[in-house]
């Protein structure tokens, strides 16, 4: 009865440091805990492995380094991904604190593939006011984007000649920590007909089911959890295509975020038990 | 006078005008959309301007008060240094600016936000107690789906996995459209209140 009154009134440092215990130690020592694919995950990554060499997609980079651990590895592995099966990327960013994150993530990956800048991809950064990019994307994309990311005319890349609008892409992936993925569906999807889909956190992901069971979404990365699918999968891809595996960040993040998951289940039993004794005390 | 009236008839021949093509797949219509969303995007691009000035302004007359002063240097100094960068050094990959985002935005940001694992581990330890029936369902519908979430909970057993999506699938799914529902009647209706004139907040004063 002591232990448990005792550990039901732990200090909240104690709290802080067994937390970021469980998170370092897997860091560094991963538990390898084997990856289950989800359908909404399944789903994203068969409608890109599905595609025909060529097609298009456009990855929106929706989040801002706040959301970098859940986000950015999705990000990385779906571009991997399109740029192991040839399909052609176009980057935008809609965050303007994001714009920088597209920057790495595409000159990272193109150059783990040997793609070129124009050809194989394109990063036409940011444009204030989501809705009326997302709307006029729909009509001509040099009428919103004029230039890329770097001030080149849209008609002097190679890639982009054939690329007007929505017609021309087969999908919108939304990366995000907030609610652009659900203005994709109001104005992308609802008035254009574009399939979309969406990489959000965890936190988000509860707020998208509806749109995933509507059809809006084609599918959906949930989280760190979804994230370490997704990177679960293209590292199977990358292997038997005699790629080397690059380091599966999710993966071992996720392995943290299991600990993490039983240290706060272990908590919430402990303050309930605390709770409940001083309760029967007091009758 | 003219200062409220002209916004308010703008606004009425704007809304009743994109409302009403929406519904109409005429050329003209078409035309006029596209011709919206040119200034809409010239609109936006402007409001950027007038956001960096309004921004530099707060700030400016921040620095007076000795309270507020060092913050706001801050942040002008970092507004004009990252400005500087962008307009005289370039912004690819490689660049000053681009390093300065990867080496001091990213950590900050990103610092920021971890610090809710802490405190969320803390807080559910002192605040998450089965007082009553809801707070109980709460709970348990919290472990199965902490448990579930994860890898592991699938290895213990592949139904608690299942059961995890069930509960996002469906009780959470019906929440959500209820709100989602509401929300959106929410939006007709103040959009059609605005349009009309009777919602004038947005005009301040």
């Amino acid at each position: 009865m002591k232990i448990i009154r005792v550990l039901s009134t732990l200090d909240r440092r104690i709290i802080f440091l067994l937390v970021g215990l469980g998170i370092l130690i897997p860091l560094l020592k991963p538990l390898g805990i084997p990856e289950n694919i989800t359908p909404p995950v399944r789903d994203v990554y068969q409608f890109i492995d599905t595609l025909p060499p060529g097609s298009a997609i456009l990855m929106s980079v929706d989040y801002d380094a706040s959301v970098l651990p859940e986000v950015h590895p999705m990000f990385l592995s779906i571009l991997r991904h399109a740029m192991l099966r040839n399909v052609k990327v176009i980057g935008i960013a809609l965050n303007p604190a994001g714009v920088g994150l597209g920057v790495q993530a595409f000159d990272r990956i193109s150059k783990e593939f040997g793609k070129k800048y124009g050809e194989d991809y394109v990063y036409l950064g940011f444009k204030p006011n989501f809705v009326a990019t997302m709307l006029g994307l729909g009509e001509e994309i040099r009428k919103v984007f004029p230039t890329d990311y770097y001030g080149t005319p849209l008609d002097s890349l190679p890639m982009m000649k054939e690329i007007h609008s929505y017609r021309d892409i087969a999908l919108v992936i939304s990366f995000s920590g907030a609610g652009y993925p659900g203005s994709w569906v109001a104005y992308a999807y609802s008035r254009y007909g574009q399939k979309v889909a969406a990489g959000v956190t965890a936190v988000m992901a509860a707020d998208y089911y509806p749109f995933l069971q509507t059809g809006q979404f084609i599918g959906m990365l949930g989280g760190m959890k979804g994230a370490a699918e997704y990177e679960d999968l293209v590292n199977k891809l990358l292997q038997e295509k005699g790629y080397k595996k690059p380091m599966p960040f999710a993966i071992k993040g996720m392995d943290s975020i299991t600990v993490v998951h039983l240290l706060i289940i272990i908590f919430i039993i402990l303050g309930n038990l605390g709770y409940f004794l001083q309760k029967k005390e007091v009758k | 006078m003219l200062q409220r009236k002209i916004p308010l008839f703008i606004v009425f021949v704007m809304g009743f005008l994109m409302t009403v093509q929406f519904y109409i797949p005429h050329p003209v219509s078409q035309t006029l959309y596209k011709y919206v969303l040119d200034w809409m995007n010239g609109v936006a691009s402007m409001a950027i301007v007038l956001a960096v000035g309004s921004l530099i302004m707060h700030h400016w007359r921040r620095l007076k008060k000795p309270e507020f002063a060092p913050y706001s240097a801050v942040a002008l100094v970092s507004l004009f240094f990252m400005a500087i960068l962008g307009f005289f050094f370039g912004i690819g990959e490689g660049s000053l600016f681009q390093k300065m985002f990867e080496n001091v935005q990213i950590p900050l940001q990103a610092t920021m936000f971890s610090l809710l694992a802490f405190y969320m581990a803390s807080a559910a330890y002192r605040a998450f107690r089965a007082r009553n029936l809801e707070a109980t369902l709460l709970l348990l519908s919290a472990f199965i789906l902490m448990i579930g979430i994860i890898p592991l909970g699938y290895y213990i057993h592949p139904k608690i996995s299942d059961f995890a999506l069930w509960i996002l699938n469906v009780p959470n799914l019906a929440a959500k459209r209820g709100i989602m529902i509401g929300v959106g009647l929410g939006m007709m209706a103040t959009s059609l209140k605005i349009i009309l004139g009777i919602e004038r907040n947005w005009l301040g004063g």
